[in-house]
């Protein structure tokens, strides 16, 4: 009989669970430290700002699991022994599987900085981080985020909601200038300070200064002393692989699989953001903290295990964020100016009142477009995937652009401004179009 | 967690600093809360024109001005933080105060109107908080007021109050704003301004010549039969077709019966029930404002999903039946079918259980504990009807976008009518439900821009969008969902 167990009962674990359970009568054992159910790490932080509760961050009910024959163990696997199919869990249990997914995902970095350990400091990935969180801000005027980032932005959102001041610290000149377009970064920069947060750019942290084992300043390398009472430490995360590291199982930042996410034990897998590709697919990154690829990945290694042999073959790159109160969104390549290759080009359209910025990134000998990113603005995921596919060029993208938009209903309509803006850069005549009373009636 | 520790006290444990102004909004409310309490004790001393003037200028500026400096200090955006947090909103000591007195408030205006100062007869001499609208009825229609025009008077006062509100919170999208107006414009003018501009016509609740009283009708053009389950009895069709209301009196008996036949059906087939529940109707015009900071109350488990389709169909056949049995009543000239009186076996139960405790007790009352959609939920006659229409035929879907969903579950959180939709969106399919009402929360406080309401072509509503991954046989999962 087969026996899957899983490690780690996040997005990727607790996605191959239910798809092996689709295709499958297999025994099925999800064991998690962190928490005995399925919740959405990404809704910790409205947690905290009492936007939900931390049963409302569990999409299955806690019948769901029985039901479905998938059983949950709250366990710490202490090791891993591959030649014999067995692990080890720190309650001196053993427990053999015909094929294990290691989906244990990251935790959060943390560079050796004196004063580190004081009270006060924390980073922001597991649910234990955010009941500390919770308990060390509970009587704080001011914090410190260091890294400015995508868990940054959050952190900084959080520590808003509890009237705390802020100072983010981050590393370039730039929000997130790696990622975004100089235009956007700008734009956020301008939101994030609109919300009184403090922000710097060029700094770095140095170390922490303490008082009675509690923090109590800040020092960042230009010298500048911050006092404050909470550190939140936003630097990046990195695959939580410690447990295997004695096992055999091969690893190299994360636990290192093929183009089947089987490591060097065929019945071993591992999935999600603790899995380091060796080779992986249309250029993406080794390891991906993203949470459709965990979902993706937990699909794919479901049906290998189930009989049908998949590589893991993610579709066109998107991804999305919120930025306090703006959004974000991502469909295929939009570099930085830095970052981008000679072959492309972008054109932007940008309205700083309302902080909403659309860039299309396209290859300049041909103009067809291979990315779009959106902030202030919902752009439709499907379709833009199709345009992709049918390598549509920045001529059509513009004509065409009010099939992309997801702006809610009633929504001002921004497209003769980017028809107008495109018409200027590109010396064309592309007319708007006018159906205001029809698209009022919203048919 | 924290929250539960918290959910004790009385006051909001987070510190916010007010303004100048939103303190003189909270001064206002508050004076005008106080004279209405007053009022209820006999305790006016001013004139009551003056007091009543002063206490609905209070109320609606106060609320507006608070509600201005509440959500205009910070940008447009998401202003949900501390909802679990506050004692009233999670269900602490004071949800449960204002349940109570909105609950207490309920009972007295159905069944102890006297104890309000209701004096019953033409020529009242109303007493206590009746009493104090007595300025604005005569005004309207020369007569005093009666438990129902005091009620209608606030609860126009509160969702246009409230309504501000609601659009200063969610200003940052326009659909919520423009169907907020819309509500507004429904209760003040459709609901409360028409009828008692006709009524003051002599259109509606008149005497005749020899000072007999002719009847009553509802003359709100928007209220529809099923929700307007007395339509079909037979005082209401015969005071609609009484000569002196002519030709008020027929225009709405035919608009009434083509209201529910011809244009529920087709508006619900082009824009799914939100034409109705979210953009015209008072139950929904209150829910939707008074009721805006309970809606992440109503339950979202799979229970509460059976009990709902049990009960509201229930009420729809009940209403079917209860109508059917008071038409046979009216065109075969009797009291009884089957020599069952209509009246105590069909209309009484109907009017007592569903008509004051379910939607107005309970549907309004416990806001604070169920949500604020219990009765559009659980119990609507009318978002039953329709919901027909919009789960088998119409054009209203609220579609997901792609894989962008990253089951935060706010959706969920903020749906008012419970349905879980961040299970629809989790798993790329669009969300078509019989309770949606399109209030359109769901896709307002997504923060990666998931969900959008959207009206089109029937085909494409039920499927699920976008292979991500390449692997994948949808077609071979959708037929084997776990």
């Amino acid at each position: 009989m087969n026996h899957v167990v899983i490690i780690g009962n996040g997005i990727s674990g607790i996605t191959a669970a239910r798809h092996i359970r689709k295709y499958s009568n297999f025994d099925i054992t999800v064991i998690s430290e962190e928490h005995p159910y399925f919740f959405s790490r990404t809704a910790l932080m409205y947690v905290y700002m009492g936007h939900m509760t931390f049963t409302q961050t569990q999409p299955y009910e806690n019948w769901f699991w029985e039901k479905n024959n998938i059983n949950l163990v709250q366990s710490k696997v202490t090791s891993v022994s591959p030649e014999i199919n067995q692990l080890q869990l720190n309650n001196g249990d053993t427990l053999s599987y015909s094929q294990l997914i290691i989906a244990t995902g990251s935790k959060y970095n943390m560079l050796n900085w004196p004063g580190k350990n004081l009270k006060g400091v924390s980073g922001l990935y597991h649910k234990q981080d955010l009941d500390n969180i919770t308990k060390l801000t509970q009587k704080c005027n001011n914090a410190v985020v260091v890294g400015g980032g995508l868990i940054g932005i959050e952190l900084v959102e959080m520590l808003l909601s509890k009237n705390i001041k802020v100072t983010l610290i981050c590393r370039e000149k730039s929000f997130w200038e790696n990622a975004l377009t100089d235009n956007q970064s700008q734009l956020i920069n301008n939101h994030i300070k609109s919300h009184q947060v403090n922000l710097i750019f060029n700094d770095t942290l140095k170390s922490i200064e303490g008082e009675k084992g509690s923090v109590k300043n800040v020092i960042l390398e230009s010298g500048l002393k911050i006092p404050c009472k909470f550190v939140g430490i936003t630097i990046g995360v990195s695959p939580n692989i410690n447990f295997i590291k004695d096992s055999g199982i091969n690893f190299d930042k994360g636990i290192l699989v093929n183009a089947f996410l089987s490591t060097n034990f065929s019945n071993v897998y591992a999935i999600g953001d603790c899995a380091e590709h060796q080779n992986p697919p249309n250029n993406r990154p080794k390891i991906e903290s993203i949470w459709y690829s965990g979902k993706l990945m937990g699909e794919t290694v479901a049906k290998t295990i189930c009989g049908s042999k998949s590589k893991y073959k993610p579709g066109h790159w998107f991804n999305s964020a919120k930025f306090l109160d703006i959004e974000y969104q991502i469909y295929g390549q939009v570099n930085n100016i830095k970052s981008i290759s000679k072959e492309n080009t972008q054109f932007n359209w940008t309205n700083n009142s309302k902080s909403i910025n659309i860039t299309i990134q396209y290859i300049k000998s041909n103009h067809q477009i291979t990315g779009i990113s959106a902030l202030g603005m919902r752009l439709r995921q499907e379709v833009i995937h199709d345009w992709f596919d049918e390598k549509k060029d920045i001529h059509f993208t513009i004509k065409n652009f009010d099939k992309i938009l997801f702006d809610p209903e009633f929504s001002t309509n921004y497209n003769n401004q980017i028809i107008n803006k495109y018409n200027q850069t590109f010396k064309v005549n592309l007319k708007p179009k006018s159906n205001k009373i029809l698209s009022f009636f919203n048919f | 967690m924290s929250y539960k520790d918290q959910s004790l006290s009385i006051s909001n444990p987070q510190n916010i600093s007010m303004s100048f102004l939103g303190k003189l909004g909270i001064l206002g409310i508050t004076f005008g809360i106080l004279s209405l309490i007053c009022s209820f004790f006999n305790l006016i001393i001013v004139s009551k024109k003056i007091t009543l003037s002063v206490t609905i200028v209070f109320i609606v500026v106060g609320t507006i001005l608070y509600s201005y400096t509440l959500y205009f200090k910070s940008s447009a955006g998401i202003k949900n933080n501390h909802v679990w947090t506050n004692s009233l909103t999670n269900r602490g000591v004071l949800g449960w105060i204002i349940a109570i007195v909105l609950s207490t408030f309920y009972v007295l205006l159905y069944w102890w109107p006297e104890i309000l100062g209701y004096q019953s007869g033409i020529n009242n001499t109303n007493t206590g908080l009746i009493s104090l609208f007595d300025p604005l009825s005569q005004f309207f229609k020369s007569q005093n007021a009666s438990q129902w025009f005091v009620y209608g008077t606030l609860y126009t006062l509160v969702i246009f109050a409230l309504g501000f509100k609601f659009i200063f919170k969610y200003r940052s999208n326009n659909y919520q704003i423009i169907r907020t107006l819309s509500l507004i414009v429904c209760q003040l003018g459709f609901a409360y301004l028409i009828p008692e501009i006709l009524a003051g016509l002599n259109y509606n609740d008149s005497v005749d010549v020899d000072g007999n009283y002719i009847g009553w009708f509802d003359t709100d053009f928007k209220n529809v039969w099923p929700l307007d389950y007395d339509f079909f009895h037979r005082w209401h069709l015969e005071a609609m077709q009484n000569e002196a209301y002519q030709p008020l009196g027929m225009i709405l008996l035919v608009w009434g019966i083509l209201l529910f036949l011809i244009v529920t059906p087709i508006l619900t087939y082009f824009y799914g029930k939100r034409w109705y529940c979210s953009w015209v109707c008072g139950c929904g015009g209150l829910a939707e404002t008074a009721g805006d900071p309970f809606r992440h109350l109503s339950s979202k488990s799979l229970s509460s999903w059976k009990i709902e389709r049990w009960l509201i169909h229930s009420i729809l056949i009940m209403v079917f039946i209860m109508t059917g049995a008071t038409l046979y009543g009216y065109f075969f000239d009797t009291g009884t079918v089957w020599g069952i009186s209509i009246y105590n076996y069909f209309q009484k139960p109907y009017g007592f259980l569903i008509g004051a405790c379910f939607s107005g007790v309970i549907g309004v009352g416990f806001y604070p504990l169920l949500g604020n959609r219990v009765w559009c939920r659980f119990g609507c006659p009318m978002a039953a009807y329709m919901g027909i229409f919009q789960r088998f035929k119409s054009r209203f879907r609220i579609t997901t976008n792609g894989g962008q969903c990253i089951s935060c579950g706010n959706c969920s959180t903020y749906c008012e009518q419970g349905i879980d939709v961040r299970a629809y969106a989790q798993k790329q399919e669009n969300i078509v439900r019989a309770s949606c009402v399109g209030c359109g929360i769901c896709a307002t406080v997504c923060p990666r821009g998931v969900l959008k309401l959207e009206n089109g072509p029937e085909k494409t509503r039920f499927k699920s969008n976008l292979n991500l991954d390449e692997n994948i046989n949808l077609v071979a999962l959708s037929k084997n969902e776990a």
